[in-house]
């Protein structure tokens, strides 16, 4: 009864958090870089790790790479990871977050262009 | 101790240099590509020879450097960034104007890192000397510590960057010498837009490698830097001056 009890809560508690939690948009690729809930949890650190090893180390290893997740990350529609429905933005709006690496970094997808030196 | 626990150490001694010597041979290929996984290498000392005979009255290379790293200007000269300006030298005496083209040159002891406050300002393995955004905290000691006038701070928001080259507001910046392309084994901008459309007067290369061209020239040929008196060991070097 009590287990039956705590299912129902359990139940609620996840539709309530639902009802108002970010809808993440994923529109290109298979899967991520790491499991989603390793993404969701530490995706900052593995920027900011990679952020470091790139400049400093001149490590140019693509699978953290801030590039990276804009290229699968970047809505079909704009082209683009912030925005209204943003992969970026969306989330961070609703967690509060706000970062300032598309300050300088492109939130556009690399559009591939031929022929340039 | 008996000969033969002698024997047996010699050979370990020996086994131990075998170790030694085989990464050490392996170095040598390293001058060549390096694997997106490698970390730059002070093996290599990446740098530029130009020769002035031949660098005329173009700016191919400033238009492909600003173009290539999305280095836009607002038409106003004292704020815009500039990362590579072609700089007219005149004999008074004489009248004969030379032109060449001037950047970060890549310091051995590059003066910017010193007096840089946060560590932002830095030389990597392979000497590139490389401005670390992330930390610029945008005091422009670097800018006024450098002899060259090579770098710029970023005055006004900036929009339509380079997926390769991100850049700010608030910090400062210069020439990477396309480390985004070095990274991946091609050559900079400027270098293959002055052997396209210019006087053929830049070439990039590694002033470590025996093999290279660079290497051989600087051997073979006279060249010197700018401001040598400074000792400060530049990675680019000059003909004809
Ligand atoms: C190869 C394409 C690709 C790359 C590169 C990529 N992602 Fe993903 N990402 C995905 C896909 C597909 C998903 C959907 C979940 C899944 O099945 O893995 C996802 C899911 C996520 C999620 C979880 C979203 C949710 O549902 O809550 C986060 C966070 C995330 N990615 C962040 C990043 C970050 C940060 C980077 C760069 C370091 C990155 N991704 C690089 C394709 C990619
Ligand atoms: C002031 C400008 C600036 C800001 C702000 C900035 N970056 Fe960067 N970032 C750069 C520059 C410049 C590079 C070097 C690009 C290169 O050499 O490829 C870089 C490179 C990187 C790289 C390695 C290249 C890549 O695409 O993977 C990562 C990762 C990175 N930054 C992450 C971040 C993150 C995360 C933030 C926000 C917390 C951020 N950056 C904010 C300027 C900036
Ligand atoms: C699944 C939701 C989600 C998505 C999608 C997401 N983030 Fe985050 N991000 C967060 C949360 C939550 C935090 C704050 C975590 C904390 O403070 O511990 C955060 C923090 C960060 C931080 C660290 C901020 C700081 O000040 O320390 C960076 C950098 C960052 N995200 C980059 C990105 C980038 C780039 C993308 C898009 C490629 C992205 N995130 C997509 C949820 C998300």
């Amino acid at each position: 009864m009590t287990r039956f009890a705590a299912g129902i809560l359990a139940a609620v508690l996840a539709l309530a958090a639902q009802a108002g939690a970010p809808k993440v948009k994923i529109e290109r690729g298979e899967a991520c870089v790491a499991p989603v809930a390793e993404m969701r949890r530490d995706h900052m650190k593995m920027l900011f790790h990679q952020r470091d090893r790139t400049l400093r180390q001149g490590v140019r290893a693509p699978r953290f790479s801030l590039k990276g997740c804009v290229d699968c990350h970047a809505s079909e529609k704009t082209g683009s990871v912030l925005g209204q429905d943003g992969f970026c933005s969306s989330c961070h709006e609703y967690a509060a977050v706000k970062i300032d690496c598309f300050e300088c970094h492109t939130p556009q997808r690399a559009v591939r262009t031929a022929g340039k030196p | 101790m008996n000969p033969e626990r002698r024997q047996l150490l010699a050979w370990g001694a020996a086994a131990a240099a075998g170790a030694m010597l085989a990464p050490g041979l392996r170095l040598v290929e390293l001058a060549q590509a390096r694997s997106p996984e490698e970390a730059a290498s002070k093996l290599q000392r990446w740098g530029l020879l130009i020769d002035i005979a031949k660098c005329g009255e173009c700016d191919a290379c400033v238009t492909a450097c600003h173009e290539e790293n999305g280095v836009t200007s607002r038409g106003r000269p004292t704020t815009d960034p500039q990362w590579i300006r072609k700089v007219s030298l005149a004999d008074r005496q004489t009248g004969y104007v030379q032109t060449l083209p001037l950047m970060c040159q890549h310091c051995e002891h590059p003066p910017c890192v010193d007096v840089c406050p946060t560590g932002a300002s830095f030389k990597r393995a392979d000497g590139i000397v490389l401005v670390d955004k992330h930390t610029c905290i945008g005091c422009r000691y670097c800018v006024m510590a450098c002899p060259y006038a090579a770098r710029s701070f970023v005055h006004e928001a900036t929009s339509g960057q380079k997926p390769d080259v991100p850049r700010g507001k608030g910090t400062v910046e210069s020439c990477t010498l396309c480390v985004h392309r070095v990274d991946r084994g091609d050559t900079p901008a400027c270098v293959v837009a002055c052997n396209r459309d210019g006087g053929r007067a830049m070439a990039f290369g590694d002033l470590n490698d025996k093999g290279g061209v660079l290497y051989q020239r600087l051997r073979d040929e006279p060249s010197s830097q700018i401001r040598a008196d400074l000792a400060l060991n530049t990675g680019v070097r000059y003909q004809g001056l």
